[in-house]
């Protein structure tokens, strides 16, 4: 009798457990409602064909300080199951074997299809031929245009630019800068940059093929001559002509007071129904030709976290062909199979099937991604406190540059 | 007769029961203060063993790794060319902050203990920004001090052309110290008003009499008799101070440039940015070692100038 009743607790206890099931924790940056009830239905109808799962929850966290809150939680002993990885940390996380092999869960996943991942699309997130993180989201970057602040300052449309061959980034300055003039609007927002995260410089800098560092990542470029030309057209875009508003200016193109604004396409969520007519191009031409930059973000599995198998499971079920494509309408997928207008179309209704294959499916397919670098969040600080001494008026741009290589060549070649 | 039976002989220990009062007094004393010992050993005494072992090891979260390196860190930190910098910027924050803080928070303390109508609500009106949240605090400030922010606009009704205050160097700087000063110079405000009103009339009447000015009286009776004040509210706002994080963070995040990164936002990338928390660590040191020597030098040099009454 006293060993029943010693017993029945930890009886109790394990019934608990398996009725709870397991539970799952998944770190995102979203808090975007659609897109954590999109992510939501995902897990419920996995939760239906597995129950020893419990909960899979999504736990938000901000985008401003994502990889430091993320990695806050992993020295608190607190690290989620899966989560979302930024680009910019990529080499940080695949490196250090933080996270789980994938390979061999979604090779071996019934219908998964693994060999459709775009290998371009997979590049950042390899490492020793193994995958250590599912690109979820491979969006490129492109030129949101409002046509009805075009059409007051008087200005041509970016079809009508694109049509005579001249969409190129001297056409699109100046008629940013005419529509400043002429309406106090702003005129070219690079959004998010808000003068810190240099990174999305790249949007205008790959115009110019100017990069951060060489492309073994051993050498600072941004001392170059084509990283100085486009320094240069940046600088007289800001503080001459007042096309791009200048630091410490606030503006937000989908409030409708900014022409164009340079951003992802899954941004087009915050397209207000019927606010003013809009236009989705690619990003215009520089110097040095046509070019496509694209963001990624992964999805991975931390190997220490409380169940790694359990949930590299659901990440094949996450990413599924089936599961990919409903993902599809906020995040580009990386299938071969998906990245047509017509597929991409049927879970894009904002988006038409010109804009789907110029943007989505030509940036994808010629894109390069943002540059990232081991020690990302280091060298990033050193050039961003660098460039602070660039965004005056008075700004020498030699020095300045030189001055980051500086900083930052040390860095890159440790 | 006399009986003459020898006396049972006593041992000390029968004699004197161990659980004395005194013993007992010790041990309620004792039960008293172990809540507070025990959140003292939990929260700040076992963190802070807990730094200085972190500070002789390099730990790699993402690799999982924690390797012992002895001073290897501290090698570092004294080779840090980062940390000049780093340590000029901590100075001049703290030095501004203390002046402008104690200067202002004593003159409005003098202003408010006058026995004038509606003393009180502008006591309510300078205290309330302690009470306000400190992020929030800073969030409105960054969007009053930006390019065509709410300072700015006022400026231009004035005809002047204000800069752009979180961008330079200087103006940077000077914005976060005087943000930090007016969301706390109540607190201290108070200290001084609580002091002042302990300062015995009869000084005054006397120093009338035999003729001193108001700035007599101010610097020869109300500083002095202030003085202990003094010292509570600068060892308070040094150590403050030297702790500045969250507006930091918000305003400028260092920048531009580096002009802003003091210690503890320095501390900050290091560890959960850059991921080196080892390095963190010893920067967590340095600070411990910075604070308590400020305040040992305060607290040592406060019979040169702090009025003791005993």
């Amino acid at each position: 009798m006293t060993a029943l009743l010693a017993l029945a607790p930890t009886a109790f206890m394990t019934q608990a457990q398996a009725a709870d099931g397991l539970s799952l924790r998944m770190a995102v940056w979203t808090g975007n409602a659609k897109h954590l009830a999109l992510l939501n239905g995902i897990a419920d109808a996995y939760k239906a064909k597995h129950p020893e799962i419990g909960t899979i929850t999504f736990d938000t966290i901000p985008y401003d300080n994502y990889t430091t809150t993320l990695t806050t939680q992993i020295a608190g002993g607190n690290a989620p199951d899966l989560a979302w990885i930024l680009e910019s940390a990529a080499p940080d996380f695949v490196g250090s074997g933080a996270l789980l092999a994938l390979d061999e869960t979604l090779s071996s996943t019934a219908g998964y299809d693994f060999a459709d991942l775009s290998p371009s699309a997979t590049a950042l997130w390899r490492q020793d031929g193994k995958l250590f993180a599912y690109p979820f989201s491979t969006s490129p970057y492109a030129i949101f245009a409002n046509l009805d602040v075009l059409a007051a300052a008087g200005q041509k449309t970016p079809a009508d630019l694109i049509a005579a061959g001249s969409w190129n980034w001297q056409t699109v300055a100046a008629e940013a800068a005419a529509v400043h003039a002429k309406s106090g609007k702003n005129g070219v927002e690079i959004r998010d940059f808000d003068y810190k995260d240099w990174t999305l410089l790249t949007t205008i800098w790959d115009g110019w093929a100017a990069r951060p560092w060489s492309a073994d990542g051993k050498t600072c470029a941004l001392d170059s001559p084509d990283m100085a030309d486009a320094m240069t057209f940046l600088h007289k875009a800001i503080f001459k002509d007042g096309a791009i508003p200048g630091p410490g200016t606030s503006g937000d193109f989908f409030a409708g007071d900014t022409a164009f604004s340079i951003t992802q396409i899954s941004r087009a969520s915050l397209l207000k129904d019927g606010a003013f007519k809009w236009d989705l191009v690619p990003l215009p031409a520089g110097p040095k030709g046509s070019y496509s930059v694209i963001g990624q973000a992964g999805i991975g599995v931390f190997k220490n976290g409380q169940h790694p198998q359990d949930a590299a499971a659901f990440l094949a079920f996450l990413s599924s062909p089936e599961n990919s494509l409903k993902l599809a309408q906020f995040f580009p997928p990386p299938r071969l199979s998906q990245l047509n207008a017509e597929t991409l179309g049927k879970t894009n209704p904002l988006l038409s099937k010109s804009q789907l294959e110029e943007v989505v499916v030509k940036g994808i397919t010629t894109g390069k991604v943002s540059p990232s670098h081991t020690n990302n969040a280091q060298i990033a600080q050193q050039i961003r406190a660098s460039l602070d001494a660039a965004w005056t008026p008075e700004a020498d741009l030699t020095a300045v540059l030189s001055g980051a290589c500086a900083k930052i060549g040390p860095l890159l070649a440790h | 007769m006399a009986q003459d039976h020898p006396l049972p002989s006593i041992s000390p220990d029968v004699r004197r029961s161990w659980w004395t009062p005194a013993r007992r007094d010790h041990f309620t004393g004792y039960l008293f203060i172990l809540p507070q010992i025990t959140g003292l050993t939990v929260f700040v005494l076992a963190p802070l063993a807990l730094m200085a072992w972190y500070s002789l090891n390099e730990w790699n979260v993402l690799a999982g790794t924690f390797s012992f390196v002895g001073l290897g860190n501290y090698e570092k930190l004294a080779t840090d060319p980062a940390l000049p910098g780093v340590l000029w910027a901590s100075a001049c924050f703290s030095v501004g902050l203390v002046l402008f803080n104690l200067s202002l928070a004593l003159l409005l303390a003098v202003l408010l203990n006058q026995k004038l109508a509606g003393t009180v609500v502008f006591r309510t009106i300078f205290f309330s920004p302690v009470v306000v949240s400190l992020v929030a605090w800073a969030i409105v400030w960054r969007f009053l001090l930006q390019q065509d922010g709410g300072i700015n606009a006022v400026l231009r009704m004035l005809s002047i052309d204000g800069p752009n205050w979180l961008r330079g160097p200087t103006t940077a700087m000077t914005s976060v110290i005087v943000v930090q000063v007016v969301k706390n110079v109540g607190l201290n405000m108070v200290l001084f008003l609580a002091a002042l009103q302990n300062v015995p009339q009869e000084l005054y009447e006397a120093a009338r009499v035999d003729g001193a000015s108001r700035w007599t009286q101010f610097f020869k009776i109300t500083v002095p008799l202030i003085s202990p004040t003094v010292l509570l509210t600068s060892i308070i706002t040094v150590a403050g101070s030297l702790q500045v994080f969250a507006q930091i963070a918000v305003l400028t995040e260092g920048g531009p440039g580096t002009s802003t990164t003091v210690l503890v936002y320095y501390l900050y990338q290091q560890a959960f940015q850059f991921h080196f928390f080892g390095y963190g660590a010893s920067l967590a040191m340095l600070l411990l070692l910075i604070v308590g020597a400020l305040t040992y030098l305060q607290w040592s040099l406060r019979k040169a100038w702090v009025y003791d009454n005993d």
